[in-house]
Parts: C-alpha cells; structure tokens; sequence
C-alpha cells in the first residue's frame, strides 16, 4: 500500500503532477470541477492518511466531524445571541484536541497517537479563525462544502500555509481568465522548482549531510562554561540554515501546487535574512503564522486591555500583549522548556524592539542612519535569529541533559 | 467636523505625523504604523465618529493609507 507524506518523495511529485495535469487543461479552457477537484484532494489525503497511517485517517475523521458540528452551533447561536463565554467556551473546545496532544506530547501516554494527525495545528488554526469570523459578524454564512474543502485543501494540509476562509472561498468559487491563469501557472512552476532547489538541494546539504557532523563535534566539545565551543556555534548556524531552507521549501512546494490548482495561498517567506529588526523579522519568517498570531491574538488581546483599560499606559499593554502572544506560539510549537523559552526571547526581544524604535522616532535629529547601521542592524538581527533557532531547536537539551 | 479631519487628527495623535500632505503613503511600509496604533485607531474611530470596525474586517491591505482609510470610515459613517 502506497503512503506518502506529503512533497518528501520523488513518486509523490510524479503523481501530483498526473493528478494535476487535468485541472491545468481545464483551467486553460475556462473550467473548474470541483468534483474533480475533490476527488484529487481525497486521493492524496488518502495517500498521505490511508494505509499504514490509516489510524491518523480516523483520528482526522472523528476531528473534522467534531469542529464541523462545533463551528455549525456556534454559527446557529451567533445568529441570534452574542454572548462572551459562549464564544470563548466554543474557541477553547476548538482547541482542545490540539492542547491535548501537544500537552500529552510531553509525557508517556498515547494519546497524541490516539487523537492525533500530522497537521492537526493547522487545521486548528483553520477552524478557530472561522469561529472568530463568526463572532465579529464578517462570517454570516458558511457553505459546509466549502468549509471543508477549505480546511483540508490537500496541498497545505500538514503545515500550511494558514489561508483565509474568505479569501479561500473567493478563489475557489472564480475562474481565473486564461492570461490570469498562465501567469498563476508559470508562478507555480517556478515556486516548486525553487522548492526543489531549497528542500532536496540545500535543505539537504545543511540538514542531512552538515548537521550530525557538528552535533557530534559539539557533543564531544562539551566541557567548557556552559559547554559553549565553536562547533556549538556551527550548529546554531547549520541549523538555522537548514530550517529555513526545509521549511520555505515545504512552504513553496505548498503555495505552487495551489496555484496551479487556482489558488492563490498566500506565501510564507519574504526574504527573512534581510530584516533590519525583529518586528521586521515576524512581517517576513512564516508569515501566514505570525499574521494569524498578530490578527487573532496580538491585536484582540490588545483591543480587549486597551478598551477595559487593563493596564495604566497603552505602552505597556501592548509590551504584555507582545509577550503573551510569543509565549503562546512557543507553547504551540510544545511544551518544552526551549520553545516556550524561544517564544519569551521573540516576546522580549519585540519589546525591547519597540522601546529602541520609539526613543528612535522621537530622537531622529541625533541617531545616524547610513548603510553601516543599516548593515549593522541586519547582521545583529540575522544573529539574533539564529541564536533563538539555537534555543527551538532543542539541541542545549540535548547538549546540557542528555 | 468632518470625517477628513478627524481621521487626520486621529492619525496625528497616533503617528505623531501631520499626515495632511502624504495621503497614499503607505502606514505600513513606512512604519508610521504598526499592530498597536491599529488597536488604538480602531479605538479612537469608535469614540470619535461612533463607527464599529471589527478585528477581522480589518483587512491591511484596505486600510493602509490615509486616503484609504478615510474612504474606508466614510463608508461605516451613517
């Protein structure tokens, strides 16, 4: 029995591409079926979640049923009734699968293998933005079908992009004009023969080949203050590199499949390395997360301690906000001391970001700005980066505990 | 006064800009705004003019400028 996951095989690439040379035609001629578009997208969620997997299949049945009867109430109630613990209530049972795989993750027992599926963040993220869609009034209707289709598009169904349901929805029920449409095609060819380069190229050489040779060379360093040596310092840089290499091509291979499929996911990269600050940084590293996280978390938190005046000045508001928010995505990533360590060094850094920009604008006149500061402040965050990926990868454990 | 004026006003205070002369820069690109002074310009909207303007209507790319913004408010004003 064939089972893949998803863009990590070479026959994966082989079949996508047979699976989606029919939607190529009849885009060009004007059409979508969308039953043939479903029938593609449960093929290949057959193929990733069938098989030997075929537990992550009914773990991912039993979890869409639930969300789906969970989102269709909420919507029900919302129509008529608006009250705040029924929608808190509601976005804390969204997240409840996930909080207890990623919480049972840490310990012995089975129940991440029970509940759990490869991609079931990503799904949650999916649903609880519906929820809250639904709450502020924009999301009066939903088509189940569509709804459906939304979350488990097959081409970012284990780690994203995170789309919109609007947008998706938008996308899904157009035809894009032909010229359109060769333009989305090309972009999409271009975005998975990147992902090529970036994934089974590079990824590859950082990841696979660098890597456990200067792991090895730092776990035999170890010794010194902190075990701190210059093989440690290799590490933090190969695998930086080796995280983004994987991920932005994971993350192109997921945004070309879908625009050749008539989808404009939006993209998760934007260059960055070249981030003159940390603030910066979060606008251009997995941008549909760090949105998701700016628009459902950072800016309703925000908004909820500004109105309820929470706190005495706006400014520190929006520090605690700032941290909170951080501290919650390194929770997401799992209950690890790194991660949430990792999330509490963004949260602080963004703080200390925010502070130094504010003195900035108010003393323009007397700070210089020429292309050694600049270069500086790309270099100090490129630095930074890199040293908080030290601290998400997992490797100190490793290195102090183990 | 009118929706023009204060919006600008609003912006002023928050930016700590006279924005009367740079009306399709982009707020976002240039930093003159960011996720907090959104916050706070909702805030001030729904003092100042009565207007409600929802988390999730709050769509960047619709609401990046002064001249979009104005627009934007001029549509929610009854």
């Amino acid at each position: 029995m064939l089972s893949f996951e998803p863009y990590e095989d070479p026959a994966y690439f082989g079949i996508l591409l047979l699976g989606l040379l029919p939607i190529m035609i009849m885009m060009l001629y004007g059409h979508r079926s969308r039953i043939y578009e479903n029938i593609i997208s449960l093929f290949f969620l057959f193929l990733t979640f069938g098989g030997p997997s075929w537990h992550e299949g009914a773990a991912l049945i039993v979890y869409m049923v639930y969300e789906t009867c969970l989102t269709y109430f909420y919507l029900h109630y919302r129509k008529n009734n608006n009250k705040s613990w029924v929608f808190y209530l509601t976005v804390f049972l969204a997240a409840l699968p996930l909080a207890t795989v990623k919480i049972s993750q840490q310990t012995t027992s089975n129940i991440p293998s029970l509940i759990g599926f490869m991609g079931i963040s990503y799904l949650t993220f999916r649903v609880v933005q519906t929820i809250m869609e639904t709450r502020d009034g924009v999301l009066k209707k939903i088509n189940w079908v569509t709804f459906l289709e939304f979350v488990l598009f097959f081409p970012t169904i284990s780690s994203g992009p995170i789309d919109r349901y609007r947008r998706f929805e938008k996308d899904y029920r157009s035809i894009p004009k032909r010229d359109d449409y060769l333009e989305m095609l090309s972009k999409g060819i271009h975005y998975i023969f990147l992902g090529f380069l970036y994934k089974f190229i590079l990824a590859y050489f950082f990841g696979t080949y660098l890597l456990p040779q200067v792991e090895a060379a730092a776990m035999h360093a170890r010794g010194g203050f902190l075990d701190i040596s210059w093989p440690l310092i290799g590490v933090m840089y190969t695998y930086s590199m080796d995280l983004f290499f994987d991920f932005a091509g994971y993350s192109l291979f997921a945004v070309g499949t879908s625009y050749v499929m008539g989808i404009k996911t939006p993209m998760n990269f934007n260059r960055p390395w070249q981030s003159h600050n940390f603030k910066e940084f979060w606008n251009r590293w997995h941008m549909s997360l760090s949105f998701w996280f700016r628009d459902y978390i950072y800016m309703r938190l925000l908004y909820t301690f500004m109105k309820n005046k929470t706190f005495k000045s706006m400014t520190t508001a929006a520090n605690v906000t700032y941290v909170l928010n951080m501290m919650i995505m390194g929770f997401w990533h799992g209950v690890t001391w790194y991660y949430v360590t990792y999330g509490l060094f963004h949260g602080f850094g963004l703080v200390i970001n925010d502070t130094w920009l504010k003195y900035k604008k108010k003393h323009r006149e007397s700070i210089p700005s020429n292309w050694f500061t600049k270069g500086f402040s790309i270099l100090l965050t490129a630095n930074l980066v890199c040293f908080s990926f030290l601290i998400f990868s997992g490797f100190l454990n490793t290195l102090w505990f183990k | 006064m009118d929706v023009k004026q204060t919006v600008l006003s609003i912006l002023k205070d928050i930016s700590g800009e006279d924005l009367s002369d740079q009306m399709d820069t982009n707020l976002y690109d240039t930093a003159l705004m960011d996720s907090m002074s959104t916050v706070q310009m909702m805030l001030q909207l729904q003092q100042q003019l009565g207007i409600d303007v929802q988390i999730s209507e709050f769509d960047r790319s619709q609401w990046d400028t002064p001249n979009k913004i104005i627009d934007k408010v001029k549509g929610l004003v009854k």
